[in-house]
């Protein structure tokens, strides 16, 4: 056992700043245990908003191929913010706050598109495409009346800008100056972030998302978990595309704040492995049409799924040919967004795009896998607002952080916790 | 008289209630949740698929709900009976009488329809909350079985990317 888990001075409660000391304190168990109100909490969610989302984090953005041109931008998230992506002319990436200097208006309204300018419609206060402010109407009044002060200065004025990350096509964003390296940050699980975005062109399929009346931490959880996916999700059991009896392992980063769950498809389920699973396996199920699993390989390597989960907004999905960035905007303690990017290769056939699509019935709000997990986590935030004071049981697989070659194991929801506990000062 | 307002007249009165039949049994279908009879109005290698507006417009192919002929719609029912785990909720489609945008229903020249849907779900516990609002992109053709006609491609448009929840069942 590894659990060398120390409780702090612990921090706060629902109505007082961020910054002031928490009441609440860490079951002594450590990371063995998550109280309930991490997901219910009001007071925990502001400080994550604080410490995490706009802290020393990268948080996903974008993709490269969603703004090929100069002035193309895109509305995205960090943490509960909205900001701008935008390309500028000489081919680099900006990010800045959608919120205007002068009077904080969400100036962008529309999700994508392309722009030479920003202009806030309120009072045309208008930036360019780095966010710096660069002109405000009647700056110098009319006929002598009226204007900005006379010492109110332009230079250095615009919306609040974001740190910029670029890899592999994917686009991160950080509203801390002070953040770390995004090379050193991704850690050991650059590995597998490299494997999906090999540096081919990326082509964005379609988006999707939903509002999942549960608490972010929940998703991510959902992901550092592969014992449910073992007994919950009846299509990925039945049809072999993760299951427990596979081979696979579970990999976290030196902190435990990135996991991958990484798995290889396999035949019919064996004896002792159906026995477990005898509630929820159905091994009579066939598909009467089977274009829908029709699966090629198409990465180096042995595994068919890796599902990577980088801290603190993105799971990184790849099931078979369905690729998708899952980027979660956290939506105050009891509800999140998840918006679905899927995407594939410039250079795919028209054959491999035809077989995402057909894939993507698996995934999003109405898949035949996906809707398990946003069900049965709006149930868990229910069960988890009404009952705050109990602590969840987070010992299958044993007590400590290590990685595994398993997958009856919780252990990356332990070391995402033992990251998270040291983040949040609890 | 002006394009905005056509009159199809070469469509027959008991054309026009057969197709107002099938829309009002497609919904009734779904919300009484016999969906193993809802491939029956579809062709064999009918095209059905739920997208958000923004990827229509956007001409990207990735929907919700994909099916390339009934043997998927089957599958996505079996799915949705045998695998799919969802809280118990009730389901209602609301759909506007179907408008006629081309096509005459002849073999060769099908009929091009519109009608706006809204999806209002109840789940026990919570209020009723609206699903989605949206709108059917249909093609139909008449059936080899005589009366009565087929969709061979039902696109259901919904308007708002953000749903609430999941979308559990067929629309």
């Amino acid at each position: 056992m590894t659990n060398d888990f120390k409780p702090n001075s612990c921090p706060d409660s629902s109505t007082v700043a961020v910054d002031a000391p928490m009441l609440r304190r860490w079951p002594q168990e450590g990371w063995t245990r998550v109280p309930a109100w991490v997901y219910t909490d009001e007071g925990v969610y502001r400080r994550e908003q604080k410490v995490i989302f706009e802290g020393p984090s990268w948080s996903y953005g974008a993709l490269e191929s969603e703004i090929p041109k100069a002035g193309d931008f895109v509305l995205t998230n960090v943490g509960e913010k909205s900001v701008i992506v935008v390309r500028d002319e000489d081919g680099s990436i900006n990010a800045f706050a959608n919120s205007c200097a002068h009077r904080g208006v969400a100036f962008c309204r529309q999700p994508r598109g392309n722009a030479q300018d920003f202009t806030c419609p309120y009072h045309q206060w208008n930036y360019d495409l780095k966010g710096s402010l660069k002109g405000i109407p009647f700056r110098r009044g009319y006929k002598g009346q009226g204007g900005m002060s006379p010492d109110f200065k332009i230079d250095g004025r615009g919306a609040q800008p974001l740190q910029v990350a670029r890899r592999g096509g994917v686009i991160f964003l950080s509203f801390d100056p002070g953040v770390e390296p995004f090379d050193n940050y991704l850690g050991v699980m650059g590995r597998y972030f490299d494997r999906v975005f090999d540096g081919r062109e990326l082509k964005v399929l379609g988006y999707m998302r939903q509002r999942i009346n549960s608490n972010w931490k929940l998703m991510f959880e959902n992901l550092k978990d592969p014992y449910h996916a073992s007994v919950l999700h009846v299509f990925l059991m039945s049809f072999g595309l993760f299951r427990m009896d596979q081979e696979s392992a579970v990999e976290m980063d030196a902190t435990g704040r990135h996991s991958a769950l990484i798995s290889r498809r396999g035949g019919k389920a064996d004896e002792a492995a159906a026995k477990e699973m005898s509630n929820n396996l159905r091994s009579e199920f066939q598909l009467q049409d089977s274009r829908l699993l029709d699966v090629v390989r198409e990465f180096p390597g042995e595994a068919t799924v890796v599902m990577q989960t980088l801290w603190p907004n993105l799971i990184v999905q790849q099931q078979s040919n369905t690729l998708a960035m899952r980027q979660l905007v956290p939506r105050g303690p009891g509800a999140f967004d998840l918006n679905w990017t899927f995407f594939g290769y410039a250079d795919d056939t028209p054959e491999m795009t035809q077989r995402r699509v057909r894939q993507a019935n698996l995934m999003g709000p109405s898949g035949l896998v996906s809707v398990d997990d946003s069900e049965v986590l709006a149930m868990s935030q229910n069960g988890l607002d009404d009952y705050p004071d109990i602590e969840c049981i987070v010992e299958m697989g044993g007590k400590d952080t290590a990685d595994t070659t398993h997958m009856i194991t919780e252990v990356a929801i332990r070391a995402f916790y033992k990251h998270y506990i040291k983040v949040m000062g609890l | 008289m002006s394009t905005a307002m056509q009159y199809f007249s070469r469509l027959s009165a008991e054309d026009r209630f057969a197709l107002d039949d099938m829309y009002q049994a497609y919904t009734a279908t779904l919300d009484e949740r016999r969906f193993e009879d809802w491939p029956s109005f579809f062709t064999d290698d009918a095209l059905y698929r739920i997208v958000p507006r923004e990827n229509h417009e956007l001409n990207l192919p990735i929907a919700l709900m994909h099916c390339e002929g009934r043997l998927m719609m089957n599958d996505r029912v079996v799915a949705l009976r045998e695998a799919v785990m969802a809280r118990p909720r009730a389901m209602r489609r609301f759909v506007t009488p179907a408008r006629i945008v081309g096509g005459d229903g002849s073999a060769g020249n099908p009929l091009q329809l519109r009608a706006n849907l809204l999806v209002v779900e109840t789940l026990h516990d919570s209020l009723s909350q609206l699903v989605l609002s949206g709108v059917y992109h249909d093609t139909v053709l008449r059936s080899n079985e005589g009366m009565g006609w087929r969709l061979s491609e039902r696109l259901c448009i919904y308007d708002s990317l953000l749903l609430p929840d999941s979308l559990v069942e067929p629309v």
